[in-house]
């Protein structure tokens, strides 16, 4: 083990190992998520959800992300070409940088950068972009609406996701993830910051695109939104990286308020990976519970409700600190 | 800087695999092209009137509240990563910032720049 770790302590080898990783991991996590999402949702409506293909259906994602590459990738005849083919593909970009700077453990991270949570909220807002790319691209009515939902939706609900991280940053003073967790050695800051941790989460959920907030794809009347010319892998990438994020999104929380890697006697890596996979489960539960929510109404819960609390939240925050 | 160097190799690395990804599916993908398939997708229907059309002009609207709320927000960060050596002093100065800055919010409430019917 020790030697491991040193020999992980090169630049390079760390590189190439962390890079390797994190593209596995992002592709298993994708593959997990697919059938957890199916599981969850088949056992919430009383259906036993994927069985057939290997022990409790769970080689079914493997299957059909090789009938994914088996499909033909259509380029509808007038789409931007270029925007076109490179909205999927830059969606890929914001989802793997997140994975630099998360610490799965004390030791386990690709590289502990001093402005960590800005590189992630920075290129997390990419997303918003290949989004756009998508929709503009696929010169697709559904799409175009999709991704202009999209943007109002994401800019909406950064704010008060940026002010309530915020409110943590000043107790910690410090926007590495490393110190985030460090500085919850003694209590988790869900217990000091309960109204940030609620802000942040329901401006996660909406950020991901996912139900009651799922506006921009809402299948049953933008047959998908700014997906709808996408077919094949092109589809799939758009579904890695959602999924990818919704992990992320999870990730993040967990390390700002749920005391990070850290929990008694078990590894930091599984308590992690445990606390992030729950939270990913209870945004599988949002799904089947709560109907989807109207556009007014959406953008009215973030600028009415969300960003004036996060706003007082980071006002009380700091006068407590200061007394 | 050699900080952020893994952050730019793995751009490069991503935009690479993504590529890849969507290279290989095209070679192995079947290719049947039949020339209703290459439509534009509206239901099945032929598409009607311009795809680019207008936009309502609250879209835009909640734009420009953001930049304005996003480039606010921004100015805090700073401030709240040295929030625990600048005093009473530093927090007051800060409180008149938010305070402005809620005033201008207000307005925006008040005038309707939130609702949508």
């Amino acid at each position: 083990m020790e030697q491991i770790l040193k020999i992980l302590d090169i630049e390079g080898v760390r590189l190439a190992v962390g890079l390797l990783a994190v593209f596995l991991f992002v592709v298993v996590n994708a593959l997990i998520l697919t059938w957890a999402e199916r599981k969850v949702a088949g056992h919430m409506q009383l259906r036993i959800g994927p069985k057939e293909v290997g022990p409790y259906g769970l080689i079914q994602p493997l299957a059909d992300a090789m009938k994914l590459l088996g499909k033909e990738i259509i380029t509808p005849r007038n789409v931007d070409k270029p925007i076109f083919y490179l909205g999927p593909i830059m969606i890929f970009i914001p989802v793997l940088v997140a994975f630099v700077v998360i610490p799965f453990d004390s030791y386990l991270q690709v590289r502990d950068i001093n402005v960590g949570i800005l590189v992630i909220l920075a290129f997390s807002s990419f997303t918003v972009l290949s989004i756009l790319m998508a929709g503009w691209g696929s010169n697709n009515k559904y799409s175009l609406i999709g991704s202009i939902r999209s943007i109002a939706q994401s800019v909406a609900y950064e704010i008060p996701l940026l002010l309530s991280l915020l409110a943590v940053i000043m107790m910690t003073n410090s926007l590495s993830l490393k110190d985030v967790v460090v500085a919850q050695k003694g209590i988790w800051f869900i217990f000091l910051q309960p109204v940030a941790f609620i802000i942040y989460f329901i401006a996660a959920v909406a950020e991901t695109n996912r139900t009651p907030f799922d506006l921009p794809e809402a299948e049953s009347e933008l047959v998908a939104g700014y997906h709808t010319e996408y077919s094949g892998m092109m589809f799939a990438l758009f579904f890695l990286a959602e999924y990818t994020n919704m992990f992320i999104v999870s990730a993040i929380t967990v390390t700002f308020f749920l005391g990070g890697y850290q929990g008694p006697f078990l590894p930091g890596i599984v308590w992690f990976l445990l606390k992030s996979y729950f939270l990913v489960f209870v945004m599988m539960w949002f799904r089947w519970t709560f109907p989807r929510v109207r556009f007014d109404q959406l953008l009215n819960i973030s600028w009415k409700a969300l960003i004036p609390l996060s706003f007082i939240n980071l006002l009380v925050t700091g006068g407590l600190l200061k007394l | 800087m050699t900080n952020y160097i893994p952050v730019l190799i793995i751009i490069i690395f991503a935009f690479l695999i993504a590529a890849l990804i969507v290279g290989a599916s095209s070679i192995l993908g079947h290719k049947i092209s039949k020339k209703t398939k290459l439509d534009t997708y509206e239901c099945g229907m032929k598409t009607i009137g311009p795809t680019r059309m207008k936009m309502n002009i609250r879209y835009y609207l909640t734009a420009m509240l953001f930049l304005i709320f996003d480039i606010e927000v921004m100015f805090l960060y700073p401030w709240a990563l040295v929030t625990g050596n600048l005093g009473m002093f530093g927090f007051l100065e800060m409180l008149v910032f938010v305070i402005i800055l809620l005033v201008g919010y207000v307005y925006v409430w008040k005038k309707g720049a939130l609702e949508w019917e």
